[in-house]
């Protein structure tokens, strides 16, 4: 793996954002020729999303010819909720950038029928000749999109229960109401983010620190599902000097450089 | 990039960078208008997998809804209480160029006026839609004649009328057909006035108190009945007494019925009000301001001597009064005026001063869902303006009516 520690939280999303700009730019997406992102939500990439939303409105970058899949998606939640994904993704994305809107992919969490909304995504996935690169974050709890600890390291796109940790880590965006946060979502899964041809994780936050020492540090173990990024060929952590706070001084002074 | 064509085939039109009045702010957020009405972005984008056909670049402008004038009794020469053969042609002639001071919708108002007036001016207005041709007519304002003696102001004493003969029906009468109106001012200490009230409230018409001499006990049983607006606050009615408010006490009269609010309409053009007076007014009620311009007929035109009805007026810079008098007969401000005049004089913020000329009146006739605001599915009358609150270009129905021309006219 890659581990790019930046000084702060602007850094790193910058950082990130320059990575994922230049990945569009090089591959020199056309007609047919789609770079597929897969995409994260929560407080972390906002940052990165920012800056993205910049390099598009400099001229520098288009994304005319990008197709995006986002990791998840609450269940029950109705869609135009402030707080469901699709919100979440309009709001800091798409209406600022030129994509297509046929080519910008979120799980239904009000399907009829879940599982097969779950199949039919993974089947877009595959349609579109797999994820260049897959943007994600970690949860607290070490866990990436909803994969919660205890899920398969080969998991697909599926509905999960969301674990407490989850909840309570979420309340916060529902007035402080544990009630009115969702407890279920569909999720791509380990399996699926695995088959991303370059996986990024971003990482910032004194609170994400213990997460992503038991992520690289430790060993593959589903209790702590980014730890399966050990075994992808091509991942890289963006994180915040904050976030290596409980890792082992030889290490960050080896990627340090 | 093409819009999905499934559910309309009409262009959407997406106006950037710009900042629009919503939920009570100015938010930086793109205006989204396809066939007439407000879109919802969101809904394109995940429903319809649509996106803009067309987009424009706004320059930063604020832009908001357009202006609704509930009370202009004529301007550019044309008197709405005039009866002349080419009435229509005059309705049609100030409808166009109060688009220039942002009004998209209006209620030409008629002052007091002897039967025959009515008979013939009413069956000659019809409630329309605006457009290129015009701000939109939402009905007619009738200002009298069942108006207190004492406080005619300009209005011609001879025509004054009670409801003591016949209440309703002698009003039904007066006024011929009540098909296009929309709001009657009145005086509600007139015997058998409550009975007409609710009559006028019950087939939805909007009663105004106005030029009256009424107590504070008399406004709030109208109001009981269903009176909901004050026509120009301060002016034509008794002054503010702290043992008897008149009037004016009902900005704060805890005898308003659960659920309603109280309205009322100010000249805000610098000569019917004190600035301390509309500050009061506005500090004490603010949710119910409604800015009017009360034109009339000069309104638009250089100083001089105009018709206002039955009478003669003298218009001297920003003042007009009953030739010869110092009696106030309306005003020549226009509605933006009216709007800056206003943010200034009270401090109050952008958004408080545009609402006072768009929401508020929307509100005050039930129209809230389709005209007043920029909420999505509303009619996508609007207007582009620049930080100091000038007009620099007027939208009906999404379409461009007016604009600004470049060498600044």
């Amino acid at each position: 793996m890659r581990l790019v520690i930046l000084e702060d939280y602007d850094q790193a999303s910058e950082w990130a954002a320059k990575y994922i700009c230049n990945r569009i730019i090089q591959f020199k997406p056309s007609q047919g020729k789609y770079f597929t992102l897969g995409l994260p939500t929560g407080n972390t990439p906002l940052g990165c999303y920012k800056k993205l939303i910049e390099y598009h409105k400099n001229g520098d970058l288009s994304f005319k010819y990008v197709k995006t899949f986002n990791m998840d998606e609450y269940v029950g939640l109705p869609r135009n909720h402030p707080e469901s994904y699709h919100s979440y993704m309009w709001n800091n994305f798409f209406k600022h950038i030129d994509i297509d809107p046929n080519n910008a992919h979120i799980l239904d969490g009000n399907a009829p029928d879940l599982q097969a909304e779950c199949d039919a995504f993974e089947k877009k996935i595959e349609e579109a000749g797999g994820i260049d690169l897959f943007v994600g974050g970690i949860g607290p709890d070490g866990h990436i999109a909803f994969n919660e600890p205890g899920s398969s390291l080969s998991s697909r796109t599926r509905l999960k229960t969301l674990a407490m940790d989850t909840i309570l880590a979420n309340a916060k965006y529902f007035d402080g109401d544990l009630s009115k946060v969702p407890t279920m979502a569909l999720t791509v899964g380990v399996g699926t983010v695995m088959d991303a041809r370059e996986v990024m994780i971003l990482i910032t936050g004194a609170h994400k620190a213990f997460a992503l020492y038991k992520a690289i540090e430790e060993g593959v173990n589903h209790m702590w599902t980014v730890s399966a990024f050990q075994q992808h060929p091509r991942t890289i952590f963006v994180c915040d000097e904050d976030a290596t706070l409980e890792l082992r001084v030889k290490t960050v002074k080896y990627f340090k450089g | 990039m093409p819009s999905n064509k499934s559910v309309s085939d009409a262009p959407i039109f997406q106006f950037t960078n710009c900042r629009i009045l919503r939920n009570h702010e100015l938010q930086r957020e793109d205006l989204w208008v396809r066939e007439g009405k407000i879109l919802n972005p969101e809904k394109l984008f995940f429903d319809e997998k649509g996106s803009a056909d067309i987009q424009l670049d706004c320059k930063d402008s604020i832009i908001a809804p357009g202006f609704i004038d509930v009370q202009i009794n004529g301007g550019f020469g044309v008197d709405f209480s005039l009866a002349t053969d080419d009435f229509k042609s005059g309705i049609d002639l100030v409808s166009q160029k109060i688009l220039s001071h942002g009004v998209t919708s209006f209620c030409p108002t008629l002052v007091t006026s002897p039967p025959s007036v009515y008979h013939q001016i009413l069956p000659q207005i019809s409630v329309r839609n605006g457009g290129a041709h015009g701000a939109g007519i939402l009905g007619v304002h009738l200002e009298g004649p069942f108006i207190s003696k004492e406080k005619k102001g300009a209005h011609p004493e001879r025509c004054l009328r009670t409801f003591e003969a016949g209440a309703f029906e002698d009003l039904l009468a007066t006024y011929g057909s009540l098909d296009c109106v929309r709001i009657v001012t009145l005086a509600p200490e007139m015997q058998r006035s409550s009975e007409v009230i609710r009559e006028l409230t019950q087939r939805g018409i909007c009663v105004s108190l106005g030029h009256s001499v009424a107590n504070l006990s008399q406004a709030e049983e109208a109001v009981r009945q269903g009176a909901t607006f004050i026509t120009h606050l301060f002016n034509a009615m008794l002054p503010f007494h702290h043992r008897d408010p008149g009037i004016v006490g009902l900005l704060t009269s805890d005898k308003i019925p659960a659920g309603r609010r109280v309205f009322y309409g100010m000249i805000s053009d610098g000569i019917h009000t004190n600035p301390a007076a509309l500050r009061i007014a506005h500090r004490a009620h603010p949710k119910g301001l409604v800015l009017v311009t009360d034109a009339i007929a000069g309104m638009g035109l250089a100083p001089g001597r105009h018709t206002l009805g039955q009478q003669v007026v003298e218009i001297d810079g920003l003042n007009t009064y009953i030739a010869g008098t110092k009696t106030l007969s309306g005003s020549v401000a226009t509605m933006d005026t009216c709007v800056r005049h206003f943010l200034e004089a009270t401090g109050c913020s952008v958004e408080t001063a545009l609402e006072a000329a768009s929401l508020h009146p929307a509100q005050l006739l039930g129209i809230e869902h389709e005209k007043g605001t920029l909420n999505y599915d509303s009619d996508a009358d609007f207007l582009m303006l620049s930080d100091s609150l000038y007009v620099q270009a007027t939208y009906i129905a999404g379409e461009c009516v007016w604009r600004r021309d470049t060498s600044g006219m």
